[in-house]
């Protein structure tokens, strides 16, 4: 059984194994495919018309199966590997380990953004920037330039202790647990670390800075935490939503699979702890 | 999709030839923008500026082969930058996909930073 980790917490074997497993996709172009998926919704994904990927409630099963998809195309390669998580209430800084030269590499230099050190800068030579909405080759970053701070564990609790999953208009105005994690509406989590990365993660072709499977993992692992703590609360629509994939509806592009089948992680994967992340209770009271 | 590549050809031919978009105003005037809500409002204005050294112009788009910007389209340097309207009325583009501004004009400019110089692709490449 997969166990997904904290990233902080992984051995230089592992890290090494995944990031060897990682340009491995690359460099066979499976890698390129799934950034290519991921800007197909995000550019089709709209408010008004139909919505699967994001701002819609199906954002979180969605990307539970895309990134089931990636790791298995990484398990394929090496089977000992898993999608990491990255904790970024808890690592939050651009001098996390996340970011040493031995597992992502840094920020990107001032002149033009581009990653200077670690496996995946341009220097390196092995991972180009193929599918890209603008000239650039180089994979780019400015850590903590588009938006100073990102955001705080009493922040996540704000977020977590949301009961309803979602609710019409089921898009970007909603409220409730999903769009305020996915980050359209409140205190901003999932969209604010994208724009926090910066460089190709603000763009909708941010699966291209590995940082996205690792951000992606910790968001679907607090909507296990969530699944936990509102053990009566489901997903929803329950069914009949024009243009929203509703709980037994299947969604594209697999077209085999309904939210119905995503709901419990632990058929596929299990974390390493799942509270694990929590402080005391007693600060939250 | 041929028909928005032979758009593109044709809009990119018309910045060419120096009068890119003499016909956006009548065109504006002539399809009252139907929003996300269900509700009826006109789009944004169009908008032609030089901004730090780079054209930005907006526009209510018109034609079939326009997919989901809200019926308008945003343009660097003749290039059409793909643009969206949240439910709220805010924008976003495919450069800056998670940071909703107010206008498409603000949309426009966040993109220009956000390119640093480097030209836009009219779609992903690869
Ligand atoms: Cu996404
Ligand atoms: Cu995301």
């Amino acid at each position: 059984m997969t166990v997904r980790k904290n990233q902080a917490s992984l051995t230089s074997d592992e890290k090494r194994r995944f990031v060897a497993a990682v340009l491995e996709l690359k460099r066979n172009g499976r890698y390129d495919a799934f950034v290519t998926t991921h800007n197909a919704f995000i550019l089709g994904d709209t408010d008004n018309g139909e919505r699967t990927g994001h701002r819609s409630p199906s954002f979180l099963p969605w990307h539970r199966r895309f990134l089931l998809e990636f790791e298995r195309a990484l398990q394929s390669v090496d089977a000992s590997v898993s999608l990491p998580y990255w904790d970024w209430s808890a690592d939050r800084s651009p001098r996390s380990s996340l970011w040493a030269p031995d597992f992502l590499g840094g920020s990107g230099r001032s002149r033009d953004g581009q990653v200077m050190d670690g496996p995946f800068a341009a220097s390196a030579g092995a991972w180009p920037i193929n599918v890209r909405v603008d000239g650039r080759t180089y994979l780019r970053r400015a850590l903590g330039a588009g938006v100073r701070e990102l955001p705080t564990r009493s922040e996540v609790d704000s977020v977590l202790a949301m009961a309803t999953y979602d609710m019409a208009p089921w898009n970007s105005a909603s409220d409730g647990f999903r769009n305020h994690l996915e980050g359209w509406r409140g205190v901003n989590l999932h969209n604010r670390v994208h724009v926090w990365v910066g460089g190709q993660m603000g763009t909708g072709v941010s699966p291209n800075d590995p940082v996205f499977w690792l951000h992606h993992a910790y968001i679907d692992k607090l909507w296990a935490q969530w699944q936990r703590r509102h053990p009566g609360s489901a997903y929803l629509p329950g069914g009949g939503t024009p243009d929203v994939v509703d709980l037994h509806e299947t969604m594209k592009p697999w077209n085999d699979t309904a939210p119905a089948d995503l709901l419990d992680h632990t058929a596929y994967y299990t974390f390493d702890a799942l509270d694990a992340d929590r402080p005391a209770r007693a600060v939250a009271g | 999709m041929p028909e928005l590549s032979r758009r593109r050809a044709l809009t990119a031919a018309a910045v060419v030839a120096g009068a890119p978009f003499a016909a956006a105003t009548a065109a504006r005037a002539a399809e009252p923008h139907h929003d996300a809500h269900g509700g009826s409002h006109d789009s944004p204005e169009s908008f032609d500026e030089v901004y730090r050294g780079r054209r930005i112009q907006g526009r209510p788009a018109t034609g079939s082969g326009h997919h989901h910007g809200g019926g308008y389209a945003v343009y660097v340097d003749g290039v059409e930058l793909h643009v969206m309207r949240n439910a709220d009325g805010s924008w976003i583009s495919v450069v800056s996909h998670y940071a909703p501004v107010s206008t498409p004009r603000a949309a426009a400019r966040a993109a220009v930073d956000e390119l640093q110089g480097a030209r836009l692709e009219p779609f992903p490449a690869g």
